[in-house]
């Protein structure tokens, strides 16, 4: 089981920091803008419940829950983003430690290459889809959203590691053709592009979130290889920390 | 010699298939987490991932 703790501790490391970072990072723009849409969220809300109250109470309900519990706003509401963003850094790490550590990554530079194909894959192949969105932007049916973004991360995974790491041509093609696969099936799009929330709000945080997330990774496949590096060197747990 | 050499291979092979099922059981856990974190549906959950569901450019709402 050696092998697997390494993968662990690796995982741990890499995603308890790169989500600190990220968190740090977030509260830079990504946050103000959340908060300054959620202005305009909530005014189209009241307003459109005045209109036809039933329908937009239980929408309202469905999409916000406004009668569950939420985090307190403050301090409360970013220590859980800050709680979440970490767990996303383990759970990512994970999966780029345990290639790591089949693959022999040792070299942070190595690291920081498998990090940009993490961000490709999870953040800019699905953000060419369904653009990164904000609070109160139109957007089509959740479930149907959420498959195809996760689809779209897998596929182009695969398709980056058939281009990448395969040997013949043929698997290369295959590659390509499982990265565009998503794009010609297109991501489900909402009924309406009418939105209460402005257009330059919503261009701002596009850029934010992907740069945010394009640091993130990079954080991420630096201190992964790192760590395996010195774990794979044979340093104990403790004389690792 | 030869023997000993077929036992050797023998045994970088079955190292190496533990070692695939531990990478492989690393990266599925890897997957759970991040859909029970970025994709679950209890409001709970959303609520406390909200910003960070924004942030990551996971769909939300």
């Amino acid at each position: 089981m050696e092998f697997f703790k390494s993968i662990l501790l690796s995982a741990l490391l890499s995603g308890i920091v790169a989500g600190f970072a990220l968190t740090g990072l977030q509260t830079l723009k990504v946050y103000p803008l959340i908060f300054a849409a959620e202005v305009f969220e909530n005014a189209g809300q009241s307003e459109a419940g005045h209109a036809h109250d039933q329908v937009d109470k239980e929408a309202a309900a469905d999409h916000h829950a406004d009668d569950e519990w939420a985090p307190a706003d403050g301090a409360e509401r970013l220590l859980y983003s800050l709680l979440a963003n970490v767990l996303l850094g383990v759970a990512l790490g994970l999966v780029l430690a345990a290639i790591f550590a089949l693959r022999g990554v040792v070299d942070w530079r190595q690291g920081v290459i498998w990090g940009l194909a993490g961000f490709v894959a999870v953040h800019l192949a699905p953000a060419f889809g369904l653009p990164p969105e904000l609070p109160g932007m139109p957007a089509g049916d959740l479930l149907a959203r959420q498959t195809w973004w996760f689809a779209t991360a897998l596929l182009t995974a695969g398709g980056m590691a058939l281009i990448f790491l395969g040997t013949a041509m043929i698997w290369r093609l295959v590659g390509t053709a499982m990265i565009v696969l998503p794009h010609i099936y297109g991501a489900p799009h909402p009924a309406t592009m009418e939105s209460g929330v402005p257009a330059t709000l919503a261009a701002d945080f596009a850029t934010a979130s992907l740069a945010t997330n394009l640091v993130f990774w990079a954080i991420l496949g630096i201190l992964a290889a790192i760590a395996m590096a010195r774990l794979s060197r044979g340093d104990t747990a403790a004389e690792f920390v | 010699m030869a023997q000993v050499k077929v036992a050797d291979q023998r045994a970088v092979v079955e190292i190496k298939t533990t070692q695939v099922m531990q990478a492989g059981f690393a990266a599925l856990l890897g997957l759970a987490l991040f859909i029970g974190v970025a994709f679950s549906h209890p409001a709970a959950i959303h609520n406390a991932a909200h910003d960070s569901r924004h942030g990551v450019a996971a769909p939300c709402h």
